[in-house]
């Protein structure tokens, strides 16, 4: 089986957000930068399904440059190629355009794949857009959110969460996936996974091979003012007697913040 | 015109979608234009009982599209039904709900018609005859507003974030029905069940109370105070921090922050939970935050509106009844 991992390198969920007001964009200065904890998810996944079918697990990244240790994570946990699609333009929040970008190149270079295998949102842009489009411009099935994956034979069945509940879906091949947290627990590195990864040279590929036009790239979002929320003011402490503590804030609930 | 797709589970509107319409007539107001609801239903299934109640929200149109090939979920078919009405309609803006469906299925469609989308809004506003989106992102460490540069304009609305619409009933909305045709084979996924879980009779998003434990419950067990303090309220859910949930102590479809999800309900109680920023990322649009720990120096008294520093294990079952008294009057 031929499945390909898409990743994408974030700010650690860690992090304090600092804004570019004249450029509407995040400080990069002091931010750690890692896989999307979603798409760790996703590669561990990818790779449990080859242990148990065999076939290859490719890993892509469409950014700069400095997506490359998170390529090399990837090669390090198991991964067997890895391939960056160079893309140098600044964070757009536009899932069309990454979608377009990626569904060219599952039409070119990683043609025959029977798996596309996503986190269900990358963490910051927190879109969960792409995978869903990536299905859409190829005409493949999709299961996003999801918790636990079988797949036998040409078909596949995969659970995913919504409000209250588990979705059943059932797909043929080749299909999109999205995965949640619980899936799985991702695999640590081995050092000689990071040795190995070390010497895998990690091919990219430029935008103008994959033929995209350029009212393809033009972003359809338009940024119009990127801020902090404003800050919550620290309320009302209670210390005491359990009893009166209790007793006050039911009080309080209900005559001043009338949410009781 | 703003059309909404109005979801349906078990024979009910969803209320993010009755929410959506709300706001979508709010806008649409603003902007001169009416609005339409948009329906998708299966082979034989009937629409009477959800056109009824989109009542006060109430659209001009409903467009029910109907197809033997629509009877199960699936967001190929759907998608294909609605990009269809898309085309022949063109509607300025097409809402949804950012449910688990609405987040399945508004990119798919955003894609067929090849337009940008917003999404998981939480406030939206017109400006020079476009809407401005604007939507949380770095899972609400900062908010980003944005307007899209193709039509229709596709976005997702967050739930229990708009208001809903209370006004009167008008005049029964007009009911256009319409048959969509799948061909056979173009739908290769499709939801072949849904497993409800046991116990869990709302989702902390959809909740209007939200009460959340963490590493200071000590133990799986210990969730059992909060989901007695929880059903004091007629539509509350438990929810964890991370460690709580990393820890096995309860199903990570609970949890609350950056990695988990993120909710705004009217009360948001964290019972042991320190405050780590990736949980206040997923929690701090609540109205009203209320936060129990015995440490006076956790940074959730940072946002909380309300703290009682104190031994929760003494102070939680204490605060269950005196909730139920008030709630009694």
């Amino acid at each position: 089986m031929n499945i390909v991992v898409f990743v994408k390198r974030v700010p650690d969920t860690e992090s304090r957000i600092r804004i570019q007001h004249e450029t509407r964009s995040v400080v990069e200065d002091g931010l750690n930068f890692v896989a999307s904890p979603y798409d760790e998810f996703a590669v561990e996944e990818a790779l449990r399904l080859k242990e148990a079918n065999g076939g290859a697990v490719r890993v892509a990244s469409v950014g700069r440059e400095e997506a490359m240790p998170v390529l090399r994570k990837c090669l390090a946990m198991g991964a067997d190629e890895a391939v960056l699609i160079k893309d140098e333009a600044p964070e757009s929040y536009d899932g069309l355009r990454t979608a377009r970008i990626i569904a060219r190149a599952v039409e070119g270079r990683f043609a025959g794949t029977d798996l596309l295998l996503f986190g269900k949102q990358a963490v910051g842009t927190d879109n969960g857009q792409v995978p869903s489009m990536v299905a859409e411009l190829l005409g493949l099935p999709q299961a996003n959110v999801v918790t636990k994956l079988e797949i036998e034979g040409g078909s596949g069945t995969a659970y995913r969460e919504v409000e209250g509940g588990t979705e059943k879906v059932v797909f043929s091949l080749p299909a999109v996936i999205s995965a949640q947290k619980g899936l799985n627990e991702p695999r640590y590195e081995t050092l000689k996974g990071i040795m190995a990864a070390k010497k895998k040279e990690i091919p990219v590929v430029r935008l103008e091979e994959l033929g995209l036009k350029a009212e393809d790239l033009a972003p359809k979002v338009v940024v119009t003012g990127l801020d902090v929320p404003p800050q919550r003011q620290a309320g009302r402490i209670l210390q005491g007697d359990p009893a009166e503590t209790a007793r006050d804030l039911a009080a309080l609930l209900h005559a001043e913040a009338k949410v009781v | 015109m703003i059309a909404v797709f109005i979801e349906t589970r078990d024979g009910k509107a969803k209320k993010g979608s009755l929410e959506a319409l709300s706001e979508a007539k709010r806008r649409a107001a603003e902007l001169g234009v009416g609005t339409a609801a948009i329906l998708v239903v299966g082979g034989g299934a009937t629409s009477d009982g959800v056109v009824a109640e989109l009542g006060g929200c109430g659209p001009a149109r409903v467009h029910v599209l109907e197809s033997a090939g629509l009877a199960d979920y699936s967001a190929q078919g759907y998608a294909k039904a609605i990009a269809d009405f898309v085309g022949e309609a063109r509607p300025s803006a097409l809402f949804f709900a950012a449910t688990a469906l609405g987040k399945d299925l508004a990119p798919r469609v955003a894609a067929r018609l090849g337009v940008g989308l917003a999404s998981d809004c939480t406030r939206l506003a017109v400006r020079d005859g476009r809407l401005e989106f604007t939507r949380p992102v770095y899972a609400g460490k900062a908010l980003l507003s944005l307007t899209l540069a193709s039509t229709p304009q596709v976005a997702t609305l967050r739930p229990n974030v708009f208001p809903l619409e209370a006004g009167p009933a008008g005049a029964a909305p007009e009911v256009v029905r319409k048959a969509v045709e799948i061909p056979d084979g173009f739908v290769k996924g499709r939801v072949a069940e849904v497993l409800k879980e046991e116990s869990v009779e709302i989702d902390v998003t959809e909740a209007d109370v939200v009460v959340s434990g963490g590493r200071g419950l000590k133990g799986p067990e210990n969730f059992a105070l909060l989901r007695e303090l929880a059903a004091v309220f007629p539509r509350a859910a438990v929810g964890a921090s991370r460690s709580a949930v990393d820890s096995g102590w309860i199903g990570h479809q609970h949890q609350v922050g950056q990695t988990g999800k993120t909710v705004s309900p009217n009360l948001y109680v964290a019972v042991g939970i320190s405050g780590a920023i990736q949980h206040l990322a997923g929690m701090s649009s609540s109205k009203c935050i209320v936060a129990v720990n015995k440490d006076p120096e956790a940074p959730i008294f940072k946002v909380a509106d309300y703290g009682i520093v104190g031994d929760l294990f003494e102070v939680v079952p204490r605060l269950r009844e005196e909730l139920k008294k008030v709630l009694a009057e």
